[in-house]
């Protein structure tokens, strides 16, 4: 378990990285936290013959917090993300979501854009980025392009981006006014990968009706998943069964050595009821909380000036 | 003897090393600033479970920098080009076959290794074992032990029906006893493959003194000395030219004791032909594909009962796949087939078994070695016999036990140690009933009642054992009293990193009389210690602890000959503690044990100032007498050996209470109780933790961990990413009573306690689960899917009525 030999590049800068790139294309790789990319070396599934390491890349460890949501560099970690309080105050998904993705010794080290380029269908983050609709800025030689991320997974470890690009962030939009998210996941053990996993973004109205629910899945389909479920929640009488039924009927899940396809599809419908009454319970507070600090005087547009 | 630390929870000696990062294990060696670099070694494995090898192209590998040599089974010279030995014959074992160090013609599973690469670095090394072609001829791949029983295929030419050996073992008429009893029931069931994983995989450390003739091998290995009768046996070489040493070792479990590993002879035949140190340190993947499976095995049982749930009589035939050779035997058959019993008196048994081969990796003893299918298979007979009878799982169990006034026990069976299977002492009822109260057996049906009505599914099981621990055919020790009042103590037997150091300077520091501080134990180094069996089968505090006792008490003696020769008095007047001898009853006539450990060894040079005293003008002696007097040696030391005529039982019983995910089917363990009895503890603390590791263990076997093989004989899990060892967020925390039978053969009472944890949790489980969610669980392990789907395909399962009773 000792990696082929490969050239190992440290740029300074975004700039020399993607000249680095542009150089060795296809031979290239980009090393950030290595939590998925150094095991691939070590089994030699892989045999990258340059190696560009980022982690001395300047500017690439901020985490943005803004109106329009949490923007993130390519070299924060996972656990940086974790803990930040304004970006968990700004998206709630984000520390949701994160809190299972592997372990703590794993989240110190990789980083969640680095996780959103290996485009593993069952990543966490890859769920989460498409259900919240964000996007990723690549950087190459040639330019910066900015992906949503319905184009950027292409497939089961396939992402958008080209040979000569470094995705240099990601951008998660806010979550807005009436709206509340919840990631429920079942895995074998805590911290590996999920059997199957749901994140919920529930939409409520002032009177608490819910408008929107849609729900991200992982472990259970090729890219991302991403279902609008509003209006099987919204079914009448057994609308919990109503939209386990449309989440299993959504997905598609392949069997492993771990679970069957069936089970997973189980499970699919099974988290979805439960994402989806979290997020929901967390919409109808906070726009109750909304409610109140209206009426003590407070409105939005007070607390952002 | 004053027992001032025998019994007691002492710290760990090791800890502080071990856990600080200054352990010393096989890769360290010659790491250090003075060290010399070893070459070191990749091997090119099999990619099929199943083919002939026609050529071996080696070209392009030598053309890789760093490359010094390339070795293919042509290379191999004399004894080491022959199959690796069959390390435990058995009359049942009638087509024993093993591989070769390097493979000859045929590989015959996953993994076997074919050709083998030394290089100044592992880098290097599998780079050029990436450049190394081979042609294969590829034959049909036999997977699982319905396809080896059906025998299409086969693993071994000369071997048509796969069976590699057959047993057959009755005390009385078991299947009359069936035919004649009133009730009867006949199922099958079945346990997967898992592994030891230990931390530390196989490694190995060669060097070789040209000048000398000699080798120094380390390996992380259960059996040192063995290992040096093995290498020198293969290589050629006089055994007192080869030295073994087993340095720290990270875990074991069972797989170390299989020897000698290929590895063991290739890394020191290169040393050897290179005159450089070579070394090898398996990597993760490696150990799934080429060191050792267990666990694997199929029964179907039929069983005869009377009203009370008593068994009159027990039919157990069953297969064990055993891997594509058989380099261990048939231990772990043996040991199902025997402790299959547990602390029951089934007034008929037979066992039948067949070992049979498959294109997978070997079997060899996995802690608990044959044990958790036995009492798997036993333990689901009680819950199957209780369920038809419609009693309490805990009476049908009592109503089989052993009393506590019929031991010792004899079940009639010849045990793996080739002795009568006779228990030596236990109190099963009275272990029922320190564990009913500890999980509170009979409260739980009112809060299994109350959690259902809020929609919760909750179970309880049990699971019970006995465990055949410390077998012989012996071990020793040597203790030696040091002028400084120290006591270095050697034994044979290797540690793995369970407390040796500790334990057994425990029982010196009591036998002895000297301070727990002053006594270092060394352990499974040739050059110290060259007669040993090996660690296994629970047995180095059984054995090296008796051994170790015996080696004191001598040691004892002659400290008070000499210092009553000193002191001129009786040595019965004498008495030692804390390394001072003195006269009992008046402490001020007293002698320090380093300053007798000098006047043992009569001298002609004082190298110090202590040896002064021993040199010979240093005081007048008889000149009639020799220095050294008759029947005396020098030096304050002493050697023993103990030798036990049978293993010694120790005993357990586990209860889990567990709640099933009605919607998701996953399995959580609420509550897990164990009470223990492995005869007189030498340290509480280290029992404890033997129960706790074991424990894990067991739930990985229960609900995590399968070798996943697909019908090519690929391996889908060789990593921990998908072979699922529990982590302790998957381990629930224990409640642990201990009961204390001691053993009436051994010295000091005592039984053996490392594998006992996992030995029933399987069972335990499976209980649980079944009285959780009423369906019967005859496999393990279980996973949420699995029990998904048998839940999902419960209305069909009227099939399992069907098998309750024989067909009329």
């Amino acid at each position: 378990m000792k990696p082929a030999p490969f050239t190992w590049h440290g740029p300074r800068t975004v700039d020399e990285a993607v000249a680095v790139l542009a150089e060795v294309g296809h031979e290239g790789k980009v090393l950030a936290g290595g939590q998925s990319l150094i095991p691939v070396l070590a089994m030699r599934l892989a045999e990258p013959a340059h190696l560009v390491d980022i982690n001395a890349v300047a500017g690439l460890d901020r985490i943005v917090v803004d109106a329009t949501g949490v923007t993130i560099g390519a070299l924060v970690r996972h656990a940086s993300l974790e803990r930040d309080d304004a970006a968990a105050a700004a998206q709630p998904l984000l520390r949701q979501a994160l809190r299972l993705v592997a372990h703590p010794t794993i989240r110190n080290r990789g980083t969640t854009v680095g996780s959103l380029a290996h485009a593993d269908p069952s990543g966490e983050m890859t769920s989460v980025l498409t259900l919240l609709g964000g996007t990723i800025t690549a950087r190459s030689a040639r330019g910066e392009r900015t992906i949503p991320a319905t184009e950027f997974f292409v497939g089961p470890l396939e992402s958008a981006l080209a040979a000569d690009e470094l995705a240099v962030s990601a951008h998660f939009p806010a979550a807005s006014a009436g709206t509340g998210s919840a990631f429920v996941e079942v895995a074998r053990r805590h911290g590996d990968y999920a059997l199957c996993g749901v994140g919920a973004v529930a939409t409520v109205d002032p009177a608490g009706a819910v408008t929107g629910l849609r729900c991200g899945y992982l472990s259970v389909s090729e890219t991302p998943l991403t279902v609008d479920l509003t209006d099987a929640w919204n079914s009448g009488d057994d609308a919990a069964a109503a939209t386990a039924a449309a989440a299993r009927a959504a997905v598609d899940p392949l069997p492993d050595i771990h679970a069957t396809a069936e089970y997973r599809r189980q499970l699919a419908g099974v988290l979805t009821v439960r994402a989806a009454e979290q997020a929901v319970a967390q919409a109808v507070q906070r726009v109750g909380t909304m409610g109140r600090d209206n009426e003590s005087g407070h409105n939005e547009e007070d607390r952002s000036a | 003897m004053v027992t001032r630390y025998f019994g007691t929870a002492v710290k760990r000696t090791e800890d502080l090393r071990l856990t600080t990062g200054h352990g010393r294990y096989t890769d360290d060696v010659g790491t250090g600033p003075d060290g010399e670099h070893a070459l070191e070694v990749a091997y090119l494995r099999s990619p099929h479970a199943h083919a002939r090898i026609l050529d071996i192209d080696v070209t392009d590998a030598l053309d890789v920098e760093g490359v010094v040599a390339i070795y293919t089974h042509e290379d191999l010279e004399g004894a080491a080009g022959e199959p690796l030995p069959v390390l435990i014959p058995h009359p049942g074992l009638h087509a024993a076959r093993t591989g070769y160090a390097l493979a000859k013609d045929t590989v015959r599973h996953v993994g076997e290794s074919i050709v083998m690469v030394v290089a100044e670095n592992r880098y290097l090394a599998e780079d050029a074992v990436n450049r190394i072609r081979v042609d294969y001829e590829f034959l049909a791949p036999v997977v699982g032990i319905e396809a080896s029983r059906a025998a299409a295929s086969t693993v071994h030419d000369d071997v048509p029906d796969n069976v590699a050996a057959h047993l057959v073992q009755e005390r009385g008429d078991a299947r009359a006893a069936v035919a004649g009893a009133p009730h009867t029931l006949e199922y099958d069931l079945s346990i997967e493959r898992s592994a030891s994983m230990p931390l530390e995989g196989k490694a190995v450390h060669a060097k070789w003194d040209a000048d000398d003739a000699s080798l120094r091998v380390y390996s992380s290995t259960q059996a040192s000395t063995s290992v040096r009768a093995a290498i020198a046996a293969k290589l050629g070489l006089a055994l007192g030219k080869v030295e073994v040493i087993a340095p720290d070792v990270g875990g074991g479990f069972g797989v170390k004791i299989v020897h000698p590993w290929p590895e063991e002879i290739t890394v020191p035949m290169a040393a050897m032909r290179l005159g450089r140190p070579v070394k090898w340190t398996e990597d993760r993947r490696e150990h799934f594909i080429s060191a050792a499976h267990e666990r694997g095995q199929e029964h179907h049982v039929r069983v005869g009962f009377d009203d009370e749930g008593r068994i009159l009589g027990l039919d157990v035939t069953f297969w064990h796949d055993n891997g594509a050779y058989t380099p261990y035997g048939i231990i772990c058959p043996i040991v199902t087939s025997t402790q299959l019993l547990g602390p029951y008196k089934p007034a008929n048994y037979r066992v039948e078994f067949s070992s049979v081969y498959t294109n997978t990796v070997i079997v060899t003893p996995y802690r608990g070695a044959g044990r958790p299918q036995g009492v798997f298979v036993m333990e689901r007979t009680m819950d199957r016999i209780a369920q038809y009878l419609g009693r309490d799982r805990t009476q049908v169990r009592s109503a089989n036990f052993i009393l506590p006034d019929e031991f010792p026990y004899d079940q009639g069976l010849i045990f793996q140690d080739g002795r009568p299977l006779i228990y030596d002492s236990g109190n099963y009822p009275d272990q029922l009933t320190m564990l009913k109260e500890m999980i509170g057996w009979d409260e739980f049906p009112a809060l299994q009642q109350q959690a259902r009505a809020s929609g919760r599914l909750l179970g309880i099981g049990l699971g019970c054992y006995v465990e055949g621990t410390g077998p012989g055919p012996y071990e020793g020790a040597h203790v030696n009293v040091q002028t400084d009042g120290s006591v270095e103590v050697a034994i044979g037997l290797t540690s793995q990193g369970q407390g040796h150091q500790t334990v057994f300077a425990q029982i010196v520091a009591d036998e002895l009389g000297v301070d727990f501080d002053k006594i270092r134990v060394v352990t499974g180094d040739t050059r110290r210690f060259g007669y040993a069996v090996g660690t296994f089968a629970s047995r180095a505090a059984v054995m090296s602890g008796s051994a170790v006792a015996l080696a004191a008490r001598k040691t004892k003696a002659k400290a008070l000959r000499v210092a009553a020769d000193v002191l001129e008095c009786n040595p019965d007047d004498l008495e030692i503690e804390s390394g001072l001898i003195s006269m009992k009853g008046n402490p001020s006539t007293s002698i320090p044990l380093g300053q007798v450990a000098v006047l043992s060894n009569p001298l002609r040079y004082a190298f110090d100032e202590a040896a002064k005293a021993a040199t010979q003008f240093a005081k007048p002696a008889d000149p009639d007498k020799p220095p050294v007097a008759e029947g005396e040696e020098p030096g304050l030391e002493g050697k023993d050996y103990y030798s036990p005529p049978r293993s010694t039982f120790a005993s357990g019983m586990h209860a889990a209470i567990v709640e099933i995910d009605a919607d998701t089917s996953e399995i959580a363990i609420r509550k897990y109780c164990v009470v223990h009895d492995c005869g007189n503890l030498i340290n509480p603390m280290i029992v404890e933790g033997q129960v706790h590791g074991g424990v894990a263990q067991g739930v990985g076997g229960a609900l995590y961990e399968v070798m996943a093989y697909d019908e090519s004989g690929q391996l889908q899990n060789a990593s921990f990413m998908d072979f699922l060892m529990p982590y302790v967020t998957e381990v629930p925390r224990l409640e642990l009573g201990h009961q204390m039978t001691p053993s009436p053969l051994n010295p000091l009472g005592i039984k053996g306690a490392g594998e006992a944890g996992v030995i029933p949790v399987a069972a335990t489980i499976a209980s649980a689960v079944e009285d959780a969610v009423g369906l019967r669980i005859d496999a393990m392990p279980l996973n949420p899917s699995k029990l998904f789907e048998l839940r999902a395909t419960a209305t069909a399962l009227t099939t399992n009525q069907v098998r309750e009773g024989l067909t009329p």
